[in-house]
Parts: structure tokens; C-alpha cells; sequence
């Protein structure tokens, strides 16, 4: 323990403090007030859309950029005025694979190792055991600009985590990836949580936070506007009921014509053709699917939805889920499948 | 955590993607080579002119062969945003930039034995004063290499700091006295000529050649190993202000 003391509440026990974090850009401010604590061993999500703060409060903690106010603590040190003071704690996956092109993968593995102070026979060995683990041994040997985007964030990986840092910071890690990748990423990320590392998890995939997290943080427009545990934030939810009817047929004032026929169920038209249905009681689905045939349309589908964050999300922040799937598409797939 | 492993494989890892490439080697080679043979045949093939001409290819080898590579490798990294991964490493920043540097310094150290090499088979040699000519090369090359790095920090692309590195290069060529002396030069550009790192590091090696220093060398080793501090110290903080902002 070094440097000033940590904040009300913080403990032996605790990864990560933060307290009060502020980052301007000019006149933009990126990050406003933000503060949370993260215990060891806890995987702790950060979860907003795009530009939300996200990627600025991560750059942050690892020490690529300075707070303009607040402290930071990692590990019981405080980093604020010197960031390089807990690297050797930290290992950090950026959003984008930036290792080197030129190297290939098990010299990648190996020079990240060095970086760190490892022995050539300790970290040698510990690439060849990640290049395996990651399922990447065959192409152990080829140059990283080789790689599919898949591999690359898995190398990206497995050079975060070579040297076996306490704490893992990893930054939108499926973005743009394809869905084997990133599922397998995802059980890599369960696995090191497993093996008690702190995971420090941006993404803006609400599914893949739901799935993976401990607690998470929402941040919007540079502020953190609820911290809790995934539990505890679907709480308010667990009674909703929720249908969504796909039909063909003209949308036309549908809307309308269904809230008046059933005022105690609320409508949302989520696209051309598809109706989210929500009740705090059990929703009858076959006279919602009568009255729609009724007035000439054609129901391909009515699904109940169990109540997901993605609900909390939209009701806490007041960003509409389709804001966030666009954006999902927008980076390039991925996804939470 | 022992960090001069880091250092030592950053170095290593830069001789390796960069320095040691055949495209570089060839360029470091055919360069002073060029160089050498177009002031011999401007001379007039009088192999003792090539003594005086020794200084000044030897400074300008160093000068080019550090400047655009440390520029150009050290943004290319900040471009794809591999140098993150050096600034995230548990190393301070001044021995990061120093083993980042390491490699240029050696490439620009080796660039200056090419005409030297070729030099020993047209000209007595034996006269050189080694014990000023070695420590005059290494500084300039450390002094050429920084000023790469503050290009580097400056600029944002690659082709900026090759541009950049041009607009300092060239003209140094022509006022730090390598191949005429700066008392030739008109007065009112004389003081540009004091303001560059390479007129110090060229008087001592015209002194260690053939004895035509016009400072004491206690005076422009000062100098040189001066601009050498202040040239990294104001990159270190010109990193911090800039990357890590």
C-alpha cells in the first residue's frame, strides 16, 4: 500500500477505487464525476454506448491518459499522480489488436512477456501455453498481420494476461469480431474470472454484460448513473411480462387501436411489423393475435421475452435498445449471440 | 520485475522489425557510399582530399540514417497504436524512450563506419585522433536521434515526419561547416549555424581527421552532450503532454 489513503469503504479486499474522475477535452468534458470501487477478484462491467466515456475512463486507469481531477487507486496504490506506479498489477487489451505485424504470434506473446520483466524460459513457455489454451498453435509461428480479426483479438488477449496480472483491463474485447470468436472470448473471460483475476469489462453489448458480470456500471454521456449487481438491477423487471408479435401487414394507427382495446397492456411499436407487448401480469397472447387477424393481418410470430438488463438499460438511461444494436452493427457484428 | 529485460527486447525488437532490414541496410550502405563518391569526384580524385572530406560524410551518414528512421518507426507505432502497449508497460518512460532510441543510435554508430571503412583503403588513416573521432560519433548520433524523437513527437503521420525531418536536415547540411567552414558563411546566418547540434559534433571530428577544430574539443563535447539532454528532456516532455494527456 502507497500513496494517499484509499476512499470511505475501500478495503484490503478492494482491486480498484475510484473517486471522483474527471477528463475534459477542450471544451468537451468525456468523463464527469465518475467513482466506483471494484473488489478483487470481481468482473465489473462499464456499460454505455459509443463515446459514452467508456474507452477515456479505461485509458485512465492503465495510465494513457491523465484525469483532469479525482484519484485513481489500483491495488492499494495511488495512481493518480503516477500512473506507472501499479502497471506490473495490470494487464490491458485495448479495442483494437495492436500488436505487431511484423512478429509473429509466439514472438508477440513472448516480447509482451519481456515487457513485463519475464525470463526468456518463463515467458517462452507461457506463450506456447496461451497459443494452446487459445487454440492458436498452428498459427504460433505466423505473422500477426496474417491473422483474422477473431485471432488477433485472441493473441490481443492472451498478451494481456501473459504475465499473469491481478487485474485485467479489457476494452470492448468482441467488438467487431465474428460470433465463434467472440463466444469463445467470453468463456475466456469466465475462465480467468474463475481463477480469481479482477476484470475491469467495457462493452456495449448489453447481453455479453448481463452474461458475464459481477456488477455493472452504466455510463452515459461521461457519468455513471447506476452501479449495482446484475441481480439487484433486474430486480424491478422480474415481474414484467413481456410478448413480441411479428405480423405483416400496414402498422398503421395499430398502435393506437390496440391501447384502446387493451388499456392495461402497454405497446411499442419496435419496427415495421414487429409489437412489444409489456403488462406487469401475465399477457393473454391469443386475443392480441385475434384482434390483429381480425383487422387483416397476418401474425408470423408471438414470443415471450424474459426480462432482460437490456430493459433496466433503457430504462435507466433513457437510450433506446435500438440505439445500441445499431451501433452493435455499425462496429461490424459480434454481437452477444 | 527486472527492466532492463524490457529494455533490452524493445532494443532488440526494433534492431530486428526496422534496423536490420535489407531495405535499411542497403540504405545505410549505399548512402554514405553515394555520398563519399560524389565529393571524391567533385574534389577531382585527389584520394587526400579525401580526409577533408571524411568529417562531413561521416556526420551526414549519421545525421539521415537516425533522424527519418527514429521518426518514421516511432509514429508508425503511435499510428497503429502499438507504442499504447510500451506506455502501458511497468518501465518509466525515460528508459522506454531510451531503448526505443537505443536502436537508431547503433544504426546511425554503424552508418558512420561506412565511409570510414572505405576511407582506410584511399587514405592513410594512422593520424586520426580515435579518442575524439569515436566519442564525436557516438554523441552525434545520440544528438541526430533525439532530434528524430522530437520530430516523432511532433508530428502525426508518416509522411510528416519524413517531411519534417527534411526541413531540419537539409539545412544543417549546409550551416554546421561539414564540407566548407562556417566563418564562409555570410554573418547574419552564422548564429543559425550555433544553434544546431551538428556544428559541434563536425568541428570535433574536422579536429580528430586532420587537426582543423576551431573550438577547444572540451567546449563542443560540452555542447553536443548538452543539446543531447536537453533535445531527450524536452521530447520526455513533450511525450507526457502529448501521448499521455
Amino acid at each position: 500500500m502507497s500513496g494517499g489513503a484509499l476512499p470511505i469503504g475501500a478495503s484490503l479486499q478492494t482491486a480498484i477505487a475510484v473517486e471522483g474522475l474527471v477528463k475534459r477535452f477542450g471544451e468537451v468534458t468525456a468523463v464527469e464525476s465518475v467513482s466506483f470501487e471494484i473488489r478483487r477478484g470481481e468482473l465489473f462491467g462499464f456499460l454505455g454506448p459509443n463515446g459514452a466515456g467508456k474507452s477515456t475512463t479505461i485509458n485512465m486507469l492503465t495510465g494513457l491518459a491523465r484525469p483532469d481531477e479525482g484519484r485513481i487507486w489500483i491495488g492499494g496504490i495511488d495512481c493518480t499522480r503516477n500512473p506507472k506506479a501499479a502497471q506490473h498489477l495490470t494487464g490491458v487489451v485495448i479495442d483494437e489488436s495492436n500488436l505487431y505485424g511484423e512478429l509473429s504470434g509466439f514472438d508477440n506473446l513472448s516480447f509482451c512477456g519481456a515487457l513485463h520483466g519475464m525470463r526468456k524460459a518463463e515467458r517462452e513457455a507461457r506463450a506456447r501455453k496461451l497459443l494452446e489454451s487459445f487454440g492458436l498453435t498452428e498459427a504460433a509461428d505466423r505473422r500477426f498481420v496474417a491473422y483474422s480479426k477473431g485471432m488477433k483479438r485472441k493473441l490481443a488477449i492472451a498478451a494481456g494476461i501473459i504475465h499473469e496480472p491481478e487485474i485485467l483491463f479489457l476494452d470492448e474485447p468482441t467488438t467487431g469480431i465474428d460470433v465463434a470468436s467472440a463466444r469463445q472470448i467470453r468463456q475466456l473471460i469466465a475462465d480467468l474470472r474463475s481463477r480469481g483475476t479482477t476484470v475491469f469489462l467495457t462493452t456495449h453489448y448489453i447481453e455479453e454484460a448481463e452474461r458475464l458480470c459481477d456488477r455493472i456500471a452504466f455510463i452515459v454521456s461521461g457519468k455513471t448513473v447506476r452501479i449495482d449487481t446484475v441481480e439487484h438491477l433486474l430486480q424491478p423487471v422480474k415481474q414484467r411480462h413481456v410478448v413480441q408479435i411479428a405480423y405483416s401487414g400496414s402498422n398503421g394507427d395499430v398502435q393506437r387501436k390496440l391501447a384502446e382495446s387493451f388499456p392495461d397492456l402497454r405497446f411499442q411499436i419496435l419496427s415495421a411489423g414487429l409489437i412489444q407487448v409489456t403488462a406487469d401480469r401475465p399477457i393473454p397472447v391469443g386475443p392480441l393475435v385475434r384482434f390483429l387477424e381480425d383487422r387483416g393481418g397476418e401474425v408470423a410470430e408471438a414470443r415471450r421475452m424474459r426480462p432482460s438488463l437490456e430493459d433496466v438499460f433503457v430504462e435507466i438511461t433513457g437510450i433506446e435498445a435500438d440505439a445500441m444494436r445499431k451501433e452493435k452493427e455499425k462496429s461490424g457484428g459480434g454481437g452477444a449471440s | 520485475m527486472n527492466k532492463w529485460i524490457a529494455f533490452w527486447n524493445i532494443l532488440a525488437k526494433d534492431m530486428r522489425t526496422y534496423y536490420l532490414k535489407p531495405p535499411n541496410i542497403s540504405w545505410g550502405l549505399i548512402f554514405p557510399l553515394a555520398w563519399t563518391g560524389m565529393f571524391f569526384i567533385k574534389s577531382g580524385s585527389d584520394a587526400e582530399d579525401m580526409l577533408t572530406l571524411l568529417p562531413g560524410v561521416v556526420a551526414v551518414s549519421i545525421l539521415f540514417g537516425t533522424t527519418s528512421m527514429l521518426a518514421v518507426t516511432v509514429t508508425f507505432e503511435k499510428k497503429n497504436r502499438s507504442f499504447e502497449r510500451l506506455l502501458i508497460a511497468p518501465i518509466s518512460l525515460g528508459l522506454l524512450m531510451l531503448a526505443k532510441t537505443g536502436g537508431a543510435i547503433l544504426f546511425g554508430i554503424a552508418n558512420a563506419f561506412v565511409p570510414v571503412i572505405l576511407a582506410l583503403f584511399l587514405v592513410d588513416l594512422s593520424s586520426v585522433a580515435w579518442e575524439a573521432f569515436l566519442p564525436a560519433v557516438v554523441l552525434i548520433a545520440i544528438a541526430s536521434t533525439f532530434l528524430g524523437l522530437l520530430i516523432a513527437v511532433a508530428v502525426s503521420e508518416v509522411f510528416e515526419a519524413q517531411t519534417f525531418s527534411n526541413f531540419f536536415r537539409f539545412p544543417m547540411m549546409f550551416l554546421c561547416g561539414l564540407f566548407f567552414p562556417i566563418s564562409q558563411l555570410p554573418v547574419f546566418i552564422r548564429p543559425l549555424s550555433y544553434i544546431a547540434p551538428l556544428t559541434y559534433g563536425a568541428d570535433i571530428l574536422h579536429g580528430a581527421v586532420y587537426d582543423a577544430n576551431v573550438m577547444p574539443y572540451g567546449l563542443d563535447f560540452a555542447i553536443l552532450f548538452a543539446f543531447c539532454v536537453a533535445l531527450f528532456a524536452v521530447s520526455l516532455r513533450q511525450i507526457k503532454r502529448k501521448w499521455i494527456a
